[in-house]
């Protein structure tokens, strides 16, 4: 008898190329996926005369510093325009496959590997974005990595790393009306802190999660690394074959049946040893949304403004008076009494078609009563979308339909909240200054997003779904 | 990279849990390749007014602390983005240790490749080395890599943990690709034998 093995020791097992005595071990690379931060990486390369490795795994990606009002040229600015155009060159010069401005396939890197198929169960995939974890919803180890990873990957395609606890987080139980994959990360998140996994290989399991989209599996994954982990896991399943079957780089015909019987292998063998567990019971998710600069703070979107006068410990206190400062609240006040300024749905945690559908739907035969803009996660899921009249929606209801990008999530494109503004955002993180300097950031779902455009506040969704 | 052997520096202290790397490093500073001096994005928008004018409430903006080699800061330091640039801003600025409770896994593994040392020390110890430097502005604290040891002010001693290859490699200073390069043989074996077993995954289309 074997001993009962992880999803993720099996992955990493098959992976393994030599053992160091102290237990750090390379591992070969099936998936690199870069783009225009990578350049550190090739300049690296370049400086020590390196070429990359496999090229033939190698995908690069426009998709940070690309605008999404006016794509055709890369980006206006001369300055972040170049930055897409080093990717271009550097790319041509090592010979990687290209995904830039205006091609088809172009989108948020994230999106994309699974979209063309590039992202397959089993595989052991890395990218310079700590929001590789993402990947992991088809049951593919992924982690993000430094620049100097980055250039190690390119040159060796392995990369030593020291094996990571596990730890498992099951979730049962339905999902009530307006609760979504969204809800269920920033819940978690708020439960086991922003440092809660730090260490750790996070697989997501229970039958909330086998109930769930691969859309919204994704949306979990990707936000592992808000709670410190560097990889999130979600054994594969019918779903996951489903999705990926007919996808431009799956693989065909026999060799389709031969993977499919192969994946079937990857999950936790009953018993398995987890190094830590966490239980969430879904049916105490509400809608939920951060209030602070940290994404551990988030609650219901019921609840109220935290008071410092309620903190014993002085240094915890004075950490919650100036979050409540930056954020422009005032202690006690309702969330949902909270006016906003903007409204972004996009980024690589929730711009798929699920997550613009989930948004049309609040917005349909509503009005946008403040600026908000939408953008698709990929070129193909735009087309999709708007094939399903979503764009329609969105335009008529005053939202702004955008190109792909990673747009307001990220802050180096152009797309920025102003100073001072408050937006409500389907993006990844509420860090301060992170969507331009100054700006405030409120995470949830696209539903809740959209909900908070029509009103132009905080607004809970339940209030608005079933009414229009 | 530079070795790194041993420190005696003046310290600053950063008392603000999850400090992220959008705080160490604004995304508008990322175009600038690595010869750019980064220190000068170190911290930028928590170091400045809005109108660009330094802080006098911020400590590496004090004048007794504007040679630090230390950084003492709080838990889960440099989590977020795994943005490098992060680690060339600290080092950039001359910042070769930073000691905290804990820290972003990414922040780490990076940090160690720039030749920044990351030391992570019980938060008690942390807190005990802030009330110090509050007390002495220009405290001095001296790390050991070699022997895995901080010497604080008040004469403590307290030991770190490091794995003992990224130990040699921030004491040599040495590139971990020429290291790997000499593994090729077992890295070509490996692919060969992933490529017989599971075709799908050493290609794409």
């Amino acid at each position: 008898m074997t001993e009962p093995t992880t999803l993720f020791e099996k992955i990493w097992r098959r992976h393994a190329i030599l053992e160091r005595e102290d237990g750090t071990t390379l591992l070969s690379i099936d998936r690199h996926l870069c783009h225009e931060g990578s350049f550190h990486a090739f300049d690296k390369l370049r400086a020590q005369g390196r070429r990359v490795r496999r090229p033939d795994l190698t995908v690069a990606i426009a998709d940070h510093y690309v605008s999404t009002d006016a794509p055709e040229t890369g980006n206006q600015d001369p300055s972040r325009r170049e930055v897409i155009e080093r990717l271009t060159t550097n790319t041509s010069e090592m010979g990687v496959r290209l995904y830039g401005v205006g091609a088809p396939e172009q989108g948020i890197v994230h999106v994309v590997g699974p979209e063309q198929g590039i992202t397959l169960p089993g595989l052991l995939l890395v990218c310079g974005d700590s929001h590789t974890a993402t990947h992991g919803a088809l049951g593919c180890l992924a982690f993000g990595i430094g620049a100097s990873e980055v250039a190690h990957v390119l040159a060796t395609q392995t990369l030593w790393q020291k094996k990571p606890k596990t730890l498992r987080v099951t979730i049962d139980g339905p999902l009530g009306p307006g609760v979504s994959a969204k809800d269920v990360i920033l819940h978690l998140i708020s439960v086991i802190g922003a440092n809660g996994a730090t260490g750790y290989m996070i697989e997501y399991a229970g039958s909330t999660i086998r109930e769930m989209s691969i859309e919204g599996r994704m949306t979990i994954c990707n936000m592992s690394i808000e709670a410190g982990g560097r990889a999130g896991l979600i054994a594969p399943d019918d779903k996951t074959f489903d999705y990926l079957r007919d996808r431009r780089y799956a693989p065909k015909d026999t060799e389709w049946e031969r993977a499919v019987e192969d994946w079937r292998s990857l999950s936790s063998d009953p018993g398995a040893r987890f190094d830590r567990e966490v239980s969430v019971d879904a049916r105490d998710i509400a809608p939920s949304i951060t209030w602070g600069t940290s994404p551990e703070e988030a609650m219901a979107i019921t609840g109220h403004v935290p008071d410092p006068a309620r903190e014993n410990d002085p240094s915890r206190q004075a950490a919650l008076t100036a979050t409540l400062d930056y954020m422009g609240l005032t202690p006690g006040e309702a969330l949902t009494d909270v006016v906003v300024d903007r409204v972004f749905i996009g980024s690589c945690t929730n711009a798929r078609i699920e997550d613009l559908r989930a948004a049309a739907a609040v917005a349909k035969g509503r009005a946008a009563k403040v600026i908000a803009i939408v953008v698709p996660g990929s070129t193909p899921i735009k087309l999709q979308a708007e094939a399903e009249g979503l764009d329609q929606i969105f335009i008529d209801a005053g939202f702004e339909w955008r190109a792909t990008g990673c747009s307001m999530c990220v802050g180096m494109n152009g797309d920025l909240t102003p100073p001072g503004e408050r937006c409500a955002s389907t993006s990844n993180r509420n860090f301060k200054g992170r969507q331009g300097p100054g700006s405030r950031t409120h995470l949830m779902s696209p539903a809740m997003a959209a909900a908070a455009a029509v009103t132009g506040r905080l607004t809970d969704v339940r209030n608005l779904i079933g009414e229009a | 990279m530079e070795p790194f052997t041993k420190l005696d520096t003046h310290a600053a202290a950063i008392a603000i849990e999850n400090i992220d790397t959008d705080q160490i490093i604004p995304a508008r500073f990322m175009r600038a390749p690595r010869g750019t001096d980064h220190g000068q994005f170190l911290f930028h928008d928590m170091r400045r007014d809005t109108d660009g004018k330094a802080r006098a409430d911020f400590p590496l903006n004090s004048p007794d602390l504007a040679g630090a080699g230390v950084l003492v800061a709080d838990t889960n330091f440099g989590c977020g983005s795994s943005r490098e640039a992060a680690v060339y801003a600290l080092y950039d600025a001359g910042i070769r240790c930073v000691i905290a409770p804990s820290f972003g896994d990414i922040f780490y593994s990076n940090a160690t490749k720039n030749g920044l040392l990351p030391v992570v020390l019980d938060r008690a110890v942390v807190q005990s080395i802030w009330k110090t430097l509050e007390t002495a502005n220009s405290a001095r604290v001296e790390v050991d890599l070699e022997t895995q040891t901080v010497h604080l002010p008040n004469g403590a001693t307290h030991r770190f943990e490091i794995d003992p290859f990224k130990k040699r490699c921030l004491l040599e200073g040495l590139d971990d690709i020429d290291l790997t390069l000499r593994h090729s043989d077992e890295i070509e074996r490996h692919e060969q034998a992933q490529n017989d077993n599971r075709p799908w995954a050493g290609t794409i289309g």
